[in-house]
């Protein structure tokens, strides 16, 4: 219940209808209901539009085939490397995020002194989150360029060549972590303080209640700035197409199993997309449509996640 | 339970400390990797600032064939060519830019306003994932549904023939064009902001919309002079935020703004919402098959580089003007 209605309840039979209403206000009010229900319905558009395209287009058979470069739909196979791509991107990316971003979020919530280191990592954050991803793969481009670095790529002649799955994870982490860090801090600042209090009452160290009382509380927040993270990295372009070669199969470095495949290049659902749009090298819009629908699909799931967690922790136990 | 859990009387630094000691160095890394960022890509793009000069962001000449002689230089191995005048790329970031926060703006507040106050509950709980589910659709999914939907509505059926036969000796207009891009933009932005206003509007005191309430104002009056006016911190915060990620989408603006490095001229009238141009962070994207050439390279961090400092310069703002909403409990 919103806090004029709660105030008007009983004095006024219903909101919006008493003569008090001018013209001005009416038209006001009119336009709220508008936008509101307008941006309703671009974004059922936009899902359903994905939807039936997606359903129109997707095959068992291109979730199982990998790319092939071609010039018809039938000839260019499916995009299951782009697809485990998106999905190890997204774990290696967060992977680093979320330990550091949980890091930087209880330093700033718990400790925070030099209070003006505090004050320079907190608009620091802030600057990283509004920072173009393009400009963050160019830095990363440069920085693992470097031949002290040239272990997490491919060398050739000497030629560190700066692109690949390391590369690319390091650099989505940034992506991420303002997420987390954002979500966890709010999550930590929720907790009352007598409840840390208690906890030192009891004789433990501050990093032990930060550590067995706060973080398992700000559990919830902690899930929802992974979630809200990961879905931004799994949906970053501009550093796969920089830092990960946008090679649409995965080409590994050498032979090493699994080393092999992270030092090489590889591509991600966004980067095929990107690829086979009419605007792109690829252009086979029915594959695009395909991609942008599994896409699509792990979007919605991590915003259920998302709002499964937020409705869970709002019943969950209160603390005064 | 540990034992390490518990205070112990002891020589030396306590766990405390330590873990104190611990993060803090770790918050600092991370703070000191976002400054060499900075100096990495100042560093980079020296070349081209140094031989432009203030020129860097005028007019003058043609970008493709500056672009094209930047990078020839480089592959052919030549004296490097670093003549380049971005006004073209400029003025179309402005534009679109502008023309997406100043649609996104009003619209924005009025949907915050709605979601907070007046919205019917089961209305509110559909537009709260909602908001959410537009900040996180990829750019990339924009984008296509840009180029494969808007785009050729606008190319089909907005532009008529004559239009596209007035100035086909200069462009062609094909759809992709400022209109499609500040329209898609809009929605790609307006999440963010509404986000960032109803989390505002919520921290408004109680007892000062009750005060006004008290004194027979209407709900909606009551709303708009007291609520979005104690918010106005945050009205700034969330459009400079917004305007950052505007200014910085590279990916749905390379599909849909038409890739060509023109300047569209308000003087040509309906025409010019139907121009194509090309924003900064869209011609990184555009050209970064040719960053083997190194004056072509030192021009693309070139563009990061204005591009990192004013996003900096934005965030840093909407960091300072909503520092006054503390008091209100508002941390976001």
């Amino acid at each position: 219940m919103s806090a004029v209605r709660a105030a008007t309840a009983g004095v006024r039979p219903r909101a919006g209808t008493g003569s008090a209403y001018r013209l001005t206000d009416r038209i006001g009010l009119g336009l709220a209901w508008l936008f509101g229900l307008l941006f309703c319905a671009i974004a059922v558009a936009i899902v359903i539009y994905f939807l039936i395209e997606g359903i129109r287009f997707l095959r068992p058979s291109v979730l199982f085939t990998n790319p092939v470069p071609g010039v018809s739909e039938s000839q260019t196979g499916g995009f299951l490397d782009p697809m485990l791509g998106t999905f190890i991107v997204g774990a290696m990316a967060m992977a680093i995020a979320v330990p550091l971003g949980v890091a930087i979020a209880v330093w700033l919530s718990e400790f925070g002194r030099p209070t003006a280191l505090a004050r320079v990592a907190e608009s620091a954050i802030e600057m990283l989150a509004g920072e173009p991803a393009v400009v963050l793969a160019l830095f990363g481009l440069t920085l693992f360029e470097l031949h002290a670095l040239g272990f997490l790529s491919q060398v050739s002649n000497g030629v560190v060549l700066g692109q690949s799955f390391f590369a690319a994870a390091a650099l989505l982490s940034l992506v991420g972590l303002p997420m987390v860090v954002a979500n966890t801090r709010e999550g930590l600042q929720a907790i009352p303080s007598h409840v840390r209090e208690a906890s030192y009452a009891l004789g433990k160290t501050k990093i032990a209640t930060t550590r067995r009382v706060l973080l398992p509380a700000a559990r919830p927040s902690v899930i929802t700035g992974t979630m809200l993270g990961l879905g931004r990295v799994i949906g970053d372009t501009a550093i796969v197409l920089l830092l990960l070669g946008g090679t649409l199969n995965f080409q590994s470095a050498n032979s090493v199993p699994v080393l092999g495949l992270l030092r090489g290049t590889g591509d991600t659902l966004t980067g095929y997309i990107y690829y086979n749009a009419p605007t792109g090298d690829g252009n086979q819009p029915d594959k695009a449509y395909a991609a942008a629908f599994v896409l699509m699909l792990m979007v919605l799931a991590l915003n259920l996640g998302v709002d499964l967690v937020v409705s869970r922790s709002r019943k969950a136990v209160r603390w005064n | 339970m540990d034992e390490d859990d518990f205070l112990e009387p002891g020589q030396g630094m306590s766990q405390d400390q330590r873990a104190e000691l611990g993060l803090g160095a770790l918050v600092f890394v991370v703070v000191g990797l976002l400054l060499a960022m900075l100096a990495f890509v100042v560093h980079e793009a020296w070349p081209s600032f140094a031989h432009n000069g203030i020129a860097w962001f005028g007019p003058g000449g043609s970008l493709d064939q500056q672009i094209q002689a930047i990078i020839n230089s480089g592959q052919l191995k030549e004296a490097p060519v670093y003549t380049f005048h971005a006004w073209a790329l400029i003025w179309s970031t402005i534009l679109i830019t502008v023309g997406a926060v100043a649609i996104a703006f009003p619209a924005s507040l009025f949907i915050a306003v709605f979601i907070v106050e007046f919205a019917p509950p089961w209305l509110r709980g559909t537009l709260e994932p909602v908001v959410r589910l537009l900040a996180s659709v990829p750019s990339v999914i924009y984008g296509l549904a840009g180029v494969l939907v808007i785009v050729p509505f606008i190319g089909n059926h907005l532009i008529t023939q004559s239009q596209k036969a007035s100035v086909t000796p200069i462009i062609q207009l094909s759809g992709a064009s400022l209109l499609a891009a500040v329209l898609i933009l809009t929605v790609m932005i307006a999440p963010i902001m509404i986000a960032v206003f109803v989390d505002g509007l919520r921290a408004v005191p109680r007892g000062w919309l009750e005060g006004s309430l008290a004194l027979g104002v209407n709900q909606w009056r009551t709303f708009w002079k007291v609520g979005v006016r104690t918010v106005r911190p945050v009205l700034v915060a969330g459009t400079v935020l917004a305007t950052a990620r505007a200014m910085g989408e590279a990916i749905m603006l390379s599909m849909v703004s038409g890739s060509v490095p023109f300047a569209p001229n308000p003087v040509d009238g309906l025409i010019f919402f139907f121009e194509p141009s090309q924003p900064l962070a869209a011609t990184i994207i555009h050209n970064t098959e040719a960053l083997n050439s190194p004056p072509m390279k030192a021009t693309l961090y070139a563009i990061g580089a204005v591009l990192l400092f004013s996003s900096a310069m934005l965030s840093l703002i909407g960091w300072t003007a909503k520092q006054p909403m503390r008091r209100y409990g508002v941390i976001a």
